[in-house]
């Protein structure tokens, strides 16, 4: 089976994050790039189901060239090889050209299955998913907590307030999933050393067939029209226990109708 | 994250190593290695290691996490065996005795003393029939060489070995051995006819016992044993064929030692990091403690120190991968490293008051861990007295 895992690199949430004021756009710079984390259940996942069905895994990355040390971290986990779309003209894309950009490369690539995280923690729009099948023509399993391969068909759980929905489909197909579906494993030390030797092959816009006026800022369709740093957060009220602190927390609690 | 000299990081989120970026010292797949073990440490090793050490356990389960990371033997080619370089096995240490010296010396005992062992003088059948499990963790070793009444001199060991048929007889005491009563194999050291040699023991054997020492007040959260060999038979494929002589362990040491070098410094920064998050949070006087001379002037010379043990682990894991490494170099950075890692242990201790003395923070559990460390792997008077011979040719030690 050709598994696909798409990765995307983010500032560490453990960083502070920055917009750059020249284009509101995420400044890249300014904080470490991880792997954003569902993608690590995603990598998990696509592993899994290469050790249980065979085949490959393939790993694909749109972003700049600092996007490569999360490659090589999903390589040394032990996904078979990677693609990686660079290009200086994709900066600024929104989440519709983007799912536009990378439509083009899975098209070029081919895939049984293409695995993602269900959003990210930068951007947060958790629709790639649904435009990539949509683009695609396949498809959709989407918030995966449980995935079952058998023959063709694809079923997964999705977690609900009531229970889980079963859902399936037939393979090729995009799944996405959560965090509940698995536990990412650790890079292993010959994971590690194995990366390194592992093929990553670059895609340009004109490699992938993308069409240049489609993706970047200019043509976005949508636009970051503000932003303002979070106000700081306010003192606390410190509540003094003389005898009626019981009291006093009760009150709290009521009047910012938590109990 | 990487602080550079001019963009210090804040009180108590600066890691002491940063200030002199010596990230830039090692390769991505070094720093992806230890990143990898310093994230496990974090999720596995911290959250329990003060119940281990209340305890006086380790808890057997880790040692297969151990091997799927590839913690095991991992500076060994072959066998199942990661095969990474010098300064990545040190980085390794490092994170791992930033949890806990124990920790560590379960990898240093597996890896570099019984695997290493039987890597470097066992025949292709032992390696094979032995080194896999191990470096997957499914099977433990231990390392006898320390006897009741030799430590620092194993020249004297009584253990004994003798011809029998097609097999051979071992009697006698092995003592302060680490992993031994959750082993299922002894890498034991035995005087025969023909010099010392080593066998590999299945710790199932006939005769054989492994009591727990109990009642130590140090590296408590591993497990050190007394090994008990009455009339313990094994056949003629458990003699390590190679090793003749006090070289074959000392060979094994030697490896274990160089794991120190690094992992010690992880001790003392894991000392250092809390005090110094300590010392920004604690108010005294109405100020935070961090912003006192005096407190300033502790961290100040402890990074100092630590960094520039730092420097020396490197330089020595560098000539280890040149094939240029010699053992008082080793003995140098293990006297270094270790002293001055408990230096460090102690006056952290005193920038936590009275906190400093329980097991709600690392401090005092890291300092008693080093009084083994400073013992183990040669003790310090022993490396005191190979530096001593370098310097001036005449041997001190008899
Ligand atoms: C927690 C722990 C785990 C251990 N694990 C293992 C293990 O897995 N396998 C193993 O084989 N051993 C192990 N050891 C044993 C360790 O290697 C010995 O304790 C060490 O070699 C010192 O031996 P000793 O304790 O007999 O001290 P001794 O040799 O009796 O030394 C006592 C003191 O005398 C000093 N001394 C000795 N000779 C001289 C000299 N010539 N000149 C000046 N001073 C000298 C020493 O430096 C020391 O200060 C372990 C020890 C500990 C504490």
């Amino acid at each position: 089976m050709n598994i696909v895992v798409l990765v995307k690199q983010v500032p560490d949430t453990a960083t502070e994050r920055k917009l750059s004021a020249a284009d509101s756009t995420l400044d890249r710079a300014s904080a470490d790039g991880v792997i954003n984390e569902l993608d690590e259940y995603a990598i998990e996942e696509g592993l899994r189901l290469k050790e249980a069905h065979g085949g490959e895994v393939t790993i694909l990355t749109m972003g700049p060239d600092q996007a490569s040390d999360s490659i090589r971290k999903a390589l040394s986990m032990g996904a078979d090889k990677a693609v990686h779309l660079v290009d200086d003209a994709l900066h600024g894309s929104d989440a519709v050209q983007t799912s536009y950009a990378l439509a083009q490369v899975l098209k070029k690539i081919g895939f049984d299955l293409a695995v993602l995280g269900s959003e990210s923690t930068d951007a947060r729009t958790g629709v790639l998913a649904a435009a990539l099948a949509e683009r695609l023509g396949v498809p959709q399993l989407s918030l995966a907590s449980k995935v079952e391969i058998d023959g063709s068909t694809v079923r997964i759980q999705r977690i609900t307030d009531y229970g889980y929905d079963r859902v399936e489909g037939s393979l090729p197909a995009v799944l996405s999933v959560v965090e509940k579906i698995n536990e990412p494993r650790y890079p292993s030390f010959k994971g590690i050393m194995a990366a390194k030797k592992k093929p990553v092959e670059k895609l340009s816009l004109a490699d992938a067939g993308i069409d240049p006026a489609l993706v970047g800022l200019a043509g976005a369709t949508t636009q970051v029209v503000d932003f303002a740093d979070a106000p700081p957060r306010e003192a606390g009220t410190v509540v003094k226990d003389e005898g009626d602190g019981g009291a006093k927390l009760a009150e709290f609690l009521a009047a910012k109708k938590f109990v | 994250m990487a602080n550079t000299a001019d963009t210090p990081g804040r009180a108590g989120t600066a890691s002491p190593l940063e200030l002199l970026a010596v990230d830039h010292l090692l390769t991505d797949e070094e720093r992806e290695i230890q990143a990898t073990v310093r994230r496990f440490v974090d999720e596995r090793i911290r959250p329990g290691v003060a119940g281990w050490f209340e305890a006086g356990t380790f808890p057997r389960e880790l040692a297969e996490e151990f091997g799927s990371l590839g913690l095991l033997g991992m500076h060994l080619e072959g066998y199942g065996c990661a095969g990474v370089g010098a300064v990545a096995y040190g980085l390794a240490c490092m994170e791992l005795e930033a949890g806990d010296s124990g920790a560590r010396s379960f990898a240093s005992v597996q890896g570099s003393l019984a695997m290493y062992a039987i890597w470097r003088w066992g025949s292709e059948e032992q390696k094979n029939r032995w080194l896999p499990g191990m470096a997957a963790g499914e099977l433990i070793g231990c390392f006898g060489l320390t006897e009741p009444d030799f430590g620092s001199n194993p020249a004297g060991m009584r253990t004994r070995a003798r011809r029998d048929g097609d097999g051979w007889v071992l009697d006698g005491t092995k003592m302060w051995i680490t992993n031994g009563s959750i082993a299922d194999l002894a890498v034991v050291w035995a005087r025969t006819d023909d010099g010392v040699r080593g066998f590999v023991v299945p710790t199932d054997a006939p005769g054989f016992s492994a009591p727990k020492i109990d009642r130590k007040l140090s590296l408590r959260a591993s497990v050190t044993s007394e090994l008990v060999l009455e009339s313990v038979r094994v056949g003629e494929d458990a003699l390590l064929p190679e090793a003749r002589g006090l070289r074959g362990p000392l060979s094994c040491l030697n490896q274990a030692r160089f794991g120190i070098v690094f992992g010690a410094l992880g001790a003392a920064r894991d000392c250092l990091e809390t005090a110094i998050r300590y010392a920004a949070d604690r108010e005294v006087f109405d100020r935070p403690l961090a912003s006192f001379q005096l407190t300033q002037a502790k961290l100040a010379d402890m990074a100092l120190e630590l960094q520039k043990g730092f420097l020396l682990a490197m330089h020595l894991g560098r000539l280890k991968e040149a094939g240029r490494l010699d053992p008082r170099q080793v003995s140098l950075g293990k006297l270094n490293n270790v002293r001055e890692a408990i230096v460090i242990a102690r006056e952290c201790r005193t920038i936590l008051g009275a906190n400093g003395v329980t097991l709600e923070y690392p401090v005092l559990r890291h300092a008693n861990n080093l009084e083994s460390v400073l013992t183990y792997e040669g003790t310090s008077e022993v490396h005191s007295l190979v530096i001593g011979q370098a310097l001036t040719g005449h041997a001190a030690f008899a």
